[in-house]
């Protein structure tokens, strides 16, 4: 069907971009009718993620009443967009459900079951809405979920934010030059006025020099429309609208962005840009209309007009519909019959995609709804191999090379692939619509595509990995040579006391009577009793040693540090763990300043005790002191073993490192084992261990402590493993038992502790 | 019920690779049909020689390679090699020739090359250029003498003996020759134009027959160009390859083959519309067509002036073929929104 060509009487010069292809329009079957109402269906399935950017975080509870364009679900940032009620009703579920998009897969939706009142909330008008502030006006637009109805969906709010830079031209693009599709000639030719008044709106926030409307020539009854609004406009207000029309001539993909912005203005957004780079705004003319509803009467987006087409459609047509309305609703009330090899194709036929559920809803970017017969786009022909027949590269609108894209993504010479700027590729499917051999080309493309930015994201996560790695090493280092110099101090210290013990048993033998002298040990233990005597009165609570208290000071902050580092890599990559690390990090800097506050008392009290300190702080080793000892080195052990045998499956290089630890852990392990035995047998041959109890009562409240807070963590931990790694949880449920054991242990050792204490006093 | 699930696009512009084919068939017959009318049956004889030899290499090639028969013999690209050597082929060339040449082609250029889209090499120029170096004598000596200019137009039977060779020996006399490219050549050093010119085979224009028989490939392959099968760039190279150092260094007829028999004696239009536009060997690029075309132009002049053979079209294909990878890299045009276009193998720059 010839439609009648109207004069190109432009303001501007027009360019014409290389390539680009002239498909069968198939425009004349959807535009037969005036823009028809869909019928309300009973239940909305409105998905929280209409629009580029974060899906939208529901504010409605389930069995909530909403009404007709009350919000029910906030944008989340700043690149997202409001979602409203389509229609009055109640909240039914939260549910993932079929969305359109490529991937096919589910999204989360509110469902309403609507109430038949489609009753509105109270909605803000204003009479005098070009008087409006700008930031009233942006307010607006952003509160009423605006995203662009072109197809792109990003969020319209954004876009219209006024610049530092003065905007050289605003493009409201009218063009739809996919073939099929409608929905903007209708909605021109049926709200003309009210397109205009949207523009208006969108040129008084954006202040451009330029303002125009681009339709393509093969849409007559639209560029009337327009052209008739804007003489009535003018004769009405008596000044000159300020948009210019520019009638462009019939090509796919005139209405691609980047395609459109060169037609009218000659200039290319630079590779890898946006628009706004060369002063260019692109708006679509729903999208015009849309804001002209908010801003006038306070309307937000839950509506819009799309076009029901292809043969399957007995009654093709535009049909303004409630976002949230399954298309199977349509489907039912628009005289549908379903193909043999059925096929929905969201969008046109070039750019479009199939969707896999007719339940599947109309969202604000669905401009078209196609319903092919069978033979309709052409036959399904097999493959063949490319004869380099060059016709792609004649047709790439952004002047590509189609068909070495399509050897490099095919072998998976990536590199190649991007060197021949694979990434400006805008998948408008020109190389694909005239390759004679059939090939997909466009699907490999968006392979190709996918594979490098998983590629990209992977090396990006293995540098991060080495960075954190050799921070790690690095820490490591620096712990062990802290550890070797504090091991040598406390050697030194250790010799010492035992020089100064050697004197003072000599002195004692000199002394007291041969019976001692004869008998060492018990004269060494008598002399500790009495040191033990001196010292109990001065020292009611035992303090720690100033050793132990650096070496908590130094845990602590190594600790700190670790968390430091998990921030770190967290702000950048788990946003969400970021608030519990913060509060974790929070915590043991408290936790250091309380060792470090700690540890200065200490330190004062250990100077103006200075002559009773080394005899107080005695290497009078507790027994129980020495159990946790045996036991720690014995899990130490254990998990050196249990490395040890992974590491053999996984690692060979660290075997041998960890077999040396292994035996050296061994040795420790014997060593402990040994010194509890020589001290539980020390322990037997003294009288009374009331010294003992009484100076292990605090520390073993703490031990206790110690491993409740060790239990929580474990359990806590163990919830979280169960939700999202089932594979530890075997391991984390014994160590929950283990510590679980140890804390019903420390408990009773502090009650033993505790009643010997109490029969003391 | 469940939905049929598709990449876009969805729609297709019905021109196969099959229709492709058949076009440059179809657009070869106004050469072939001159061919015919000035020098006999040979020609015609050896299209469905060549074609039919290549149907029946291509379909065992592609049962030993288990692959569909069917589905690639309906591509018509086995029949399009067979027929552009049968055009390029000596009209009374000896049988053995056309199926040597022919089976090389398919066979060796073509299908162990991986089939259609994956051979470097013209497979018919390939082809064509065994046969000239293996049997240089054969493949010199028979051209057929102009039919006008024998007694009666060489009868079928005739042509039908001289190249089955029924009767080997007493191949009649007058019936075969050298082309006038070759003659002029060798000709020219002890001699003028008038003198060379003035022999029958050079008629009345360029040489007898020929140069209507050129114009026919011309007009085949501006039919070519306006189904926009082939790109201008090509054949436009070829012939100013030709033409420009023709131009500048034979422009003297006592010295050198003059431009017209350049380009209208020999196997020029053909090879500039029908040959080097071959897709699948050739330059991808649109500067790069024109450089391949330019080269082979320029090589086929060079051949022609410096080299022994009669003509030099299948060499200089087939010397492009080799650079046509190269070309490609260096010539990729400017995408948009870029300032400038890429150059080499590998990225240089972050754009």
């Amino acid at each position: 069907m010839k439609i009648d060509l109207i004069s190109h009487e432009n303001e501007r010069e027009l360019h014409t971009f290389r390539g680009g292809i002239h498909p069968e329009e198939n425009k004349w079957q959807s535009t037969q009718e005036e823009i028809q109402i869909a019928p309300l269906p009973q239940q909305l399935i409105v998905p929280l993620q209409q629009h580029t950017g974060a899906p939208a975080k529901p504010i409605v509870e389930v069995g909530q009443k909403v009404l007709k364009g009350e919000l029910i679900a906030k944008a989340d940032g700043l690149i997202s967009a409001n979602i409203h009620a389509p229609s009055s009703g109640t909240v039914h579920a939260f549910v993932d459900h079929a969305i359109p998009h490529p991937s096919g897969l589910m999204a989360q939706c509110i469902l309403i079951d609507t109430d038949g009142d489609d009753q509105w909330c109270p909605l803000e008008q204003h009479e005098d809405y070009l008087n409006l502030s700008s930031d009233k006006v942006l307010n607006i637009v952003r509160a009423s979920g605006i995203a662009g109805m072109g197809g792109a969906g990003f969020p319209t709010s954004v876009k219209l934010h006024p610049r530092q830079t003065q905007l050289d031209t605003l493009i409201i693009n009218a063009v739809e030059c996919e073939p099929y599709i409608t929905a903007d000639d209708m909605l021109m030719r049926s709200y003309a006025d009210e397109v205009l008044r949207g523009i208006e709106v969108m040129s008084r926030l954006l202040e451009p020099k330029h303002t125009v409307i681009a339709i393509e020539d093969n849409k007559p009854e639209a560029c009337r429309a327009i052209k008739e609004a804007i003489e009535e406009r003018n004769s009405h207000t008596g000044s000159k609208f300020e948009s210019e029309l520019a009638v462009i001539p019939t090509k796919y993909p005139s209405g691609g962005e980047k395609q459109l912005i060169y037609i009218l203005t000659g200039q290319e957004v630079p590779s890898g840009g946006i628009p706004a780079d060369i002063g260019v705004v692109c708006q679509n003319v729903a999208t015009a209309r849309s804001v002209y509803r908010a801003v006038r009467y306070g309307e937000p987006l839950i509506s819009r007009i799309t076009t029901l087409t292809g043969e399957q459609f007995n009654r093709p047509c535009n049909v303004e519909v409630l976002l949230g309305t399954p298309i199977a609703h349509l489907q039912t009330h628009f005289e549908y019959t379903p193909a043999k090899k059925e096929q929905l194709i969201i969008g046109g036929p070039m750019m479009g995609y199939t969707i896999q559920d007719a339940a599947t809803p109309v969202v604000k970017t669905t401009n078209c709804i196609l319903a092919p017969a069978n033979q309709e786009l052409g036959h399904d022909d097999l493959a063949q191999a490319c004869i380099r027949c060059g016709l792609c590269t004649e047709a790439c609108p952004a002047e590509l090379l189609p068909q070495q894209l399509y050897w490099f993504s095919r072998s998976q010479e990536y590199e190649k692939a991007e060197h021949h700027n694979l990434f400006d590729c805008i998948e408008c499917g020109a190389c694909a619509y005239v390759c004679p051999s059939s090939i997909p080309l466009v699907q490999y493309y968006r392979h190709a595509k996918g594979e490098i930015k998983a590629k990209r994201l992977d090396a990006e996560k293995a540098d991060k990995a080495r960075i954190r790695f050799e921070a790690r090493q690095e820490r490591l280092e620096r712990e062990t040579t802290e550890k070797e110099a504090k091991r040598k101090a406390r050697a030194e210290a250790a010799a010492k006391m035992q020089e100064e013990k050697r004197k003072l048993a000599e002195q004692q033998a000199n002394s007291a009577s041969p019976e001692a002298a004869i008998d060492p040990k018990k004269a060494a233990i008598e002399a500790a009793l009495a040191r033990k005597a001196q010292a109990t009165p001065t020292e009611q609570t035992p303090e720690p040693s100033l050793e132990d208290l650096q070496e908590t000071l130094a845990k602590a902050q190594g600790k700190l540090d670790k968390m430091m580092d998990a921030l770190e890599d967290a702000k950048t990559n788990a946003p969400d763990n970021v608030a519990k690390l913060q509060r974790a990090v929070e915590k043991n800097q408290l936790r250091v300043n309380q060792a470090k506050q700690s540890l200065e008392k200490a330190e004062q009290k250990a100077k103006t005790q200075e002559p009773a300190a080394p005899v107080s702080a005695a290497p009078q080793v507790s027994i129980e002191e020495l159990e946790v000892n045996v036991s720690k080195a014995q899990t130490k052990l254990e998990k050196m073993h249990d490395a040890l045998s992974s590491a053999r499956e996984n690692a060979p290089d660290t075997v041998e490192k960890l077999e040396r630890a292994v035996a050296k852990n061994e040795q420790r392990v014997l060593a402990a084992q040994n010194a509890l035995c020589e001290a539980q047998a020390q322990a037997q041959a003294k009288p009374s261990t009331t010294e003992q109890s009484t100076a292990s009562l605090e520390e073993l409240q703490t031990a206790v402590e110690k491993a409740e807070l060790k239990l929580e963590k474990m359990t806590d931990a163990l919830e979280d493993a169960k939700a999202n790694a089932p594979d530890n949880v075997e391991k984390l449920t014994r160590a929950v038992s283990k510590n679980q054991q140890r804390v019903k242990l420390a408990k009773e050792a502090f009650e033993k502790a505790q009643s010997q204490s109490g029969d003391l006093s | 019920m469940a939905l049929v699930t598709r990449s876009s696009p969805h729609m297709r512009k019905q021109k196969s690779t099959a229709s492709i084919m058949r076009w440059v068939i179809l657009l070869c017959l106004p050469g072939l049909l001159a061919q015919t009318y000035f020098f006999g049956w040979g020609n015609l004889h050896n299209v469905i020689l060549c074609a039919l030899t290549a149907v029946l290499c291509e379909a065992s090639i592609l049962a030993l390679r288990k692959r569909p028969i069917v589905v690639f013999l309906k591509d018509y690209s086995a029949i399009l090699t067979g027929v552009l050597l049968g055009l390029a082929l000596p009209p009374l060339a000896p049988w053995w020739v056309s199926v040597v040449a022919t089976a090389f082609a398919i066979i060796f250029v073509k299908q162990l090359y991986g089939g259609l889209g994956y051979n470097p090499f013209n497979p018919a120029m390939a082809g064509y250029a065994l046969v000239l170096i293996s049997f240089p004598l054969a493949m010199t000596t028979n051209w057929s003498h102009p039919a006008q200019l024998q007694e009666s137009f060489p009868s079928l039977s005739q042509t039908l003996e001289t190249i089955w060779q029924v009767d080997s020996l007493d191949a009649p006399d007058g019936l075969t020759g050298a082309t006038p490219l070759d003659v002029y050549k060798h000709e020219i050093k002890a001699s003028t134009q008038e003198v060379v010119t003035n022999q029958d085979i050079f008629g009345f224009l360029v040489a007898h027959g020929w140069e209507w028989v050129n114009v026919a490939f011309l007009l085949g392959g501006l039919g070519l160009l306006a189904l926009r099968i082939i790109h201008w760039q090509t054949p436009l190279g070829v012939i100013l390859g030709i033409a420009i150092p023709a131009l500048l260094f034979s422009s003297d007829p006592d010295q050198a083959v003059p431009l017209s028999l350049h380009l209208f004696a020999g196997a020029t239009m053909l090879g500039a519309f029908f040959i080097a536009t071959d897709p699948v060997s050739s330059s991808t690029t649109p500067k790069g067509r024109l450089i391949f075309g330019l080269g082979i132009g320029l090589l086929t002049y060079l051949i022609r002036s410096f080299g022994s053979y009669p003509d030099a079209i299948a060499f200089a294909v087939l010397l492009m073929n080799f650079a046509a990878p190269l070309i490609d890299v260096y010539t990729q045009p400017r995408t948009y929104g870029h300032t400038k276009a890429k150059h080499g193998p590998k990225a240089k720059e972050p754009s």
